[in-house]
């Protein structure tokens, strides 16, 4: 499947969620729920200028997933609202305000490392092979807040593959863009950026792990990490680097951003854990961005619901310890 | 100077509608007018309840400098106001704490208070404010005599407590924080300035009360 190249298409084009939803209900009524549903094939749609996604284009997403989630997702509006991403700014609200200037296109992606395939390739060239699933994924924050969010994505393990890394990969590790000219909150320097991050190739390689180049059938707004970024649903969101713009194959465990700036607080693993608290906050429970002011709080799940598919990377291992 | 008239019947209106003002503004916000208070508005309550204490506190240690300054006693007439003011927005970042974040969840909130540092320190803080609440009529003041100064001292740390409460619970740039906290140190330096000075005059001249 191939991303249409960025021609800005006009709002009322993009699927709205109401049809986003619709479409999911009869498929799950028909009992074809992730056998091949057709995202953004252009529903006429009512304008909703909550929903104005601005220059986005809608994306070609192949298919469904037998790994997404039943669970409600979240509205556009929240996705692009409430952002976790320094580089435009430390409020939530910063990223949507901030990061207008951001431009995602051209984009290209360096490969390099224990690898046999390395090199610079244009971001088009280099999604070109695999299909952009939809996967529907729960979103847990170490901030002790979880989201919903419908991801349009291609397989990490897929894309890993393509590149041969050698038996000396042991690690994936993971860089954002530096355009502090594009990005206020890196000129701020709160954090040592690039923001840096890494995953073992065992979790990278587990079929979850995904690069997601869109959100509700449309490509990543700026503020929620355009055009490509990381998703791993079982850890904490900041383990999901935005905006990549490099993947290192590395035999030491890479640097990670959080880990440098505070250690005791963030570990490289940073799996969504409630037995594990952060020392300043408990993890036990979560709040759902979205319910209003009496929305209730749920229970934070091991490994944030996903302990089927990825507990067994961690056979053996004290999860307190490799936190 | 202002007369008493215009203190009692302008100034401190004035200040009351001041201090309900943020209030005013975040309840307008709830019910639909003004900016949306965005997907997670339970931390928007928490987040504005508490600033507006801590600005609240600095206003009201800032009446004494202000005397010094001013070479006037009228200002320690807002002092109160401000105090009250500030013990209410404390016990609203609480209330909210308890009911809409944590949905009295009472395990969880002991395990909080008693085990997460920040939040110590914050329940700490308010602890102390509620006597200094308490005590803050005309009836208490006389009854308490001189004790009713030592126990306002309270105010110090408190609103250290406070501050420290604020800059722990920040992740990352503490910038925000270290700025009330340079105020702090600008307010309680005035009032160690002002005594010294005050003791010098006293050892080395005569007094002039």
């Amino acid at each position: 499947m191939i991303i249409r190249k960025p021609a800005d298409i006009n709002p009322s084009e993009i699927t709205p969620e109401s049809v986003f939803h619709g479409r999911r209900e009869f498929l799950r009524r028909a009992g074809l729920a992730g056998t091949g549903l057709l995202a953004g094939s252009g529903c006429a749609a009512e304008e909703d200028p909550a929903e104005d996604p601005g220059t986005l284009s809608k994306l070609e997403v192949a298919s469904g997933s037998p790994y997404s989630t039943d669970a409600e997702p979240n509205s556009l509006e929240d996705i692009m609202s409430y952002n976790n991403f320094y580089e435009f700014g430390l409020d939530k609200s910063d990223p949507a305000r901030l990061s207008g200037d951001f431009r995602p296109r051209p984009w290209s992606v360096t490969v390099d490392g224990e690898a046999e395939l390395t090199g610079t390739f244009d971001l088009d060239d280099f999604i070109r092979p695999h299909p952009i699933e939809e996967r529907v994924y729960r979103l847990r924050c170490v901030e002790a807040w979880s989201m919903v969010v419908p991801w349009n994505g291609i397989a990490l393990g897929d894309l890993i593959k393509r590149f041969k890394p050698t038996s000396r990969a042991k690690y994936v590790a993971f860089e954002t863009v530096v355009r502090p000219e594009e990005m206020p909150g890196q000129r701020r320097g709160v954090l040592d950026f690039p923001y840096v991050e890494g995953l073992t190739m065992a979790e990278a390689m587990n079929p979850l792990s995904i690069l997601a180049l869109g959100v509700y059938g449309v490509s990543l707004p700026n503020q929620n990490g355009a055009p490509i970024r990381l998703v791993v649903p079982w850890k904490y969101g900041f383990k999901s680097i935005k905006s990549i713009v490099r993947i290192s194959f590395t035999e030491k465990e890479p640097p990670t951003t959080w880990n440098l700036a505070a250690p005791r607080e963030y570990g490289f693993y940073a799996n969504v854990n409630p037995e594990v608290n952060h020392p300043r906050w408990s993890q036990a429970k979560e709040r759902t961005i979205g319910t209003g002011f009496f929305g209730e709080k749920k229970p934070t799940l091991m490994f944030n619901g996903y302990g089927e598919q990825v507990a067994s990377l961690y056979e053996g291992m004290d999860l307190r310890k490799f936190y | 100077m202002p007369s008493n008239r215009q203190i009692r019947f302008f100034l401190k209106p004035l200040v009351f509608l001041a201090c309900t003002a943020p209030l005013a503004w975040i309840g307008l916000r709830v019910i639909g007018f003004g900016p949306s208070l965005g997907p997670n508005p339970v931390e928007v309550l928490q987040d504005e309840f508490g600033i507006w204490t801590l600005r609240l506190l600095l206003a009201t240690l800032a009446m004494t400098p202000m005397r010094y300054a001013l070479g006037k006693a009228w200002p320690i007439r807002f002092r109160r106001m401000l105090g009250l003011f500030a013990f209410s927005y404390a016990t609203l970042h609480f209330a909210n704490y308890l009911v809409l974040d944590q949905q009295f969840d009472w395990a969880l909130i002991l395990e909080d208070i008693l085990d997460r540092p920040f939040i110590t320190v914050g329940f700490v803080g308010l602890m102390l404010l509620v006597p200094l609440a308490i005590t803050s009529t005309r009836g208490w003041q006389s009854r308490l005599g001189k004790r009713w100064i030592r126990l306002h001292k309270l105010v110090y740390p408190a609103t250290i407590l406070v501050c420290w409460h604020f800059w722990w619970q920040v992740k990352k740039d503490a910038t925000e924080p270290l700025i009330y906290v340079g105020l702090l140190i600008l307010l309680l330096g005035a009032r160690l300035w002002h005594n010294r000075r005050g003791a010098r005059v006293k050892t080395t001249g005569p007094t002039t009360s």
